[in-house]
């Protein structure tokens, strides 16, 4: 079966789409590279490849979790599904 | 897959070894870029390597300046060299750097001369040295004489994901085999700095680490725009996926697998502590930090891409690889390892690291670069603050 999403680490919250784009409603198929599980999500959004998908709901302040390192925070509550870029997630660094 | 032992390499007078067999013809500084320029046009088979600086710089920005130009033509790719400048002081001064390798350099100054007396002069050295360095024949080298850098550009999550750690997992099999290796990108490691510091082999290393990445984010901040301009991430990286330089550093960092930087050299510093990773303090502009990677002596570099970076090194070959399947399919040209397999899954992070090892050996005894077919000689010194 494809792999649509792939995570990094078990502890991150945010996977990357890996196929040319998911589609709204889409049952995704994600691997996570760590432990070699497979696990599910139902994506919100349209997501093109490379882009990021929060595998959990995420309130403004929250961190995200990617390498199974901090990489950034909310600064826009994000539901499970939905496509994490720019728009929702900002650095803690300058 | 069995590691190769030995790669066909040019044997230098001060015991290095070269992956390609450049003669250059190297201006000190800007005004004499034409002239140079003009003596690689006459004689075949040299190149010139023009820039923009070189006039009333002082202090570490001057010391900066002088070891590229004498890192550059002691550069093992480099057979020999002839060094161009307006005055007489600078130019004897990197020729006598450079001098120190054994290799063949002499130098002219313009001053007196005019630009078409100094043309003939070192045209006449040059067609000497190119056709001398013709007859130099490829001989077996043992893997301890590649030293190879490594720099990422307009990278994106696939770069994170499986083109870096394809570069990681070449370190981990190279490196027990005594080669060199060096990372840079300093403010690029920002978000990962903490993470990259514990990667130090020793206590010294590490908090030479700290120190070097806290004074280049000093600077940073202290000159900080608005998310940087768009400079970090760039654009490309935001329109590839990446959101944030923390996330864009933790897959930089990936290129370095799990090796232990022995040392931190300064920009274009020769290392000195033997074989192993070394850390250069570095820009991230990619033809910036390639060009003081050469000069600090490495013979080969290794640069991953997500969205497709073109940059090449006039004497450095640049290899190329993408785990990216848009940027192979839109730009193939420009990529000398494709790892997409990797995001498909059709191919692990071992088997993509056995290519590039394949790729990185074919481009050491000799194959062009997809840079080199094209063209691309960026040199691009590195200026640390404004001229007199």
């Amino acid at each position: 079966m494809t792999t649509d999403i792939i995570i990094h680490d078990e502890k991150d919250n945010v996977g990357v789409v890996v196929i040319d784009k998911i589609t709204p409603n889409q049952d995704c198929s994600c691997w996570i590279m760590e432990n070699d599980k497979t696990i599910k999500i139902q994506s919100i959004n349209e997501i093109q490849l490379g882009h990021k998908i929060a595998m959990i709901d995420l309130n403004e302040g929250d961190t995200i979790l990617k390498y199974g390192h901090d990489i950034g925070k909310v600064v826009k509550s994000i539901k499970k599904g939905e496509h994490v870029h720019v728009h929702n997630v900002k650095t803690k660094k300058w | 897959m069995e590691i190769p032992k030995s790669f066909l390499g040019y044997k230098r007078e001060n015991g290095r070894a070269g992956t390609r067999n450049h003669v250059i013809i190297l201006p000190v500084d800007d005004i004499s870029n034409a002239c140079a320029e003009a003596v690689a046009n006459n004689i075949k088979g040299t190149m010139a390597l023009p820039h923009s600086y070189g006039r009333l710089q002082f202090g570490a920005d001057l010391e900066l300046h002088f070891r590229t130009m004498i890192g550059t033509g002691s550069n093992p790719n480099v057979a020999a060299v002839i060094v161009i400048g307006i005055e007489p002081k600078w130019t004897k001064k990197i020729v006598d750097g450079i001098a120190k390798t054994g290799k063949p350099v002499e130098g002219f100054h313009i001053e007196r001369t005019g630009d078409i007396g100094t043309v003939m002069k070192a045209s006449k050295k040059a067609q000497e040295y190119v056709m001398w360095a013709s007859e130099k024949q490829r001989e077996e080298c043992p893997m301890s004489d590649l030293w190879i850098s490594v720099k990422c550009g307009e990278s994106d999550t696939t770069s994170g994901l499986a083109a870096n750690p394809t570069v990681g997992n070449l370190m981990d099999k190279l490196e027990p085999m005594g080669v060199h290796l060096c990372f840079g990108e300093t403010s690029e490691l920002t978000g990962a700095e903490k993470v990259c510091a514990t990667r130090g082999a020793t206590k010294e290393a590490s908090e030479k680490f700290m120190k070097t990445w806290s004074s280049y984010n000093d600077f940073i901040l202290k000159e900080a725009t608005d998310d940087l301009s768009e400079s970090q991430p760039t654009a490309g990286n935001i329109a590839g996926g990446l959101t944030t330089i923390e996330e864009k550093a933790f897959g930089n960092f990936q290129k370095i697998g799990n090796c232990k930087f022995v040392d931190v050299l300064e920009p274009a510093e020769e290392p000195k502590k033997g074989k192993g990773l070394y850390f250069m303090d570095t820009s991230s502009a990619a033809a910036e930090c390639v060009t003081l990677q050469a000069a600090a002596g490495f013979n080969i570099h290794l640069f991953p891409t997500g969205q497709g970076n073109i940059v090449g090194n006039p004497i450095e070959p640049v290899i190329k690889l993408t785990a990216n399947p848009l940027t192979v399919k839109g730009m193939g040209e420009h990529i000398d390892c494709d790892v997409s397999k990797i995001l498909s899954r059709e191919m692990n992070m071992s088997e993509a690291g056995d290519e590039l090892i394949k790729t990185t050996m074919r481009v050491a005894n000799g194959r062009l670069t997809c840079a080199e077919a094209l063209g691309h000689k960026e040199f691009v010194m590195t200026k640390l603050y404004r001229s007199a």
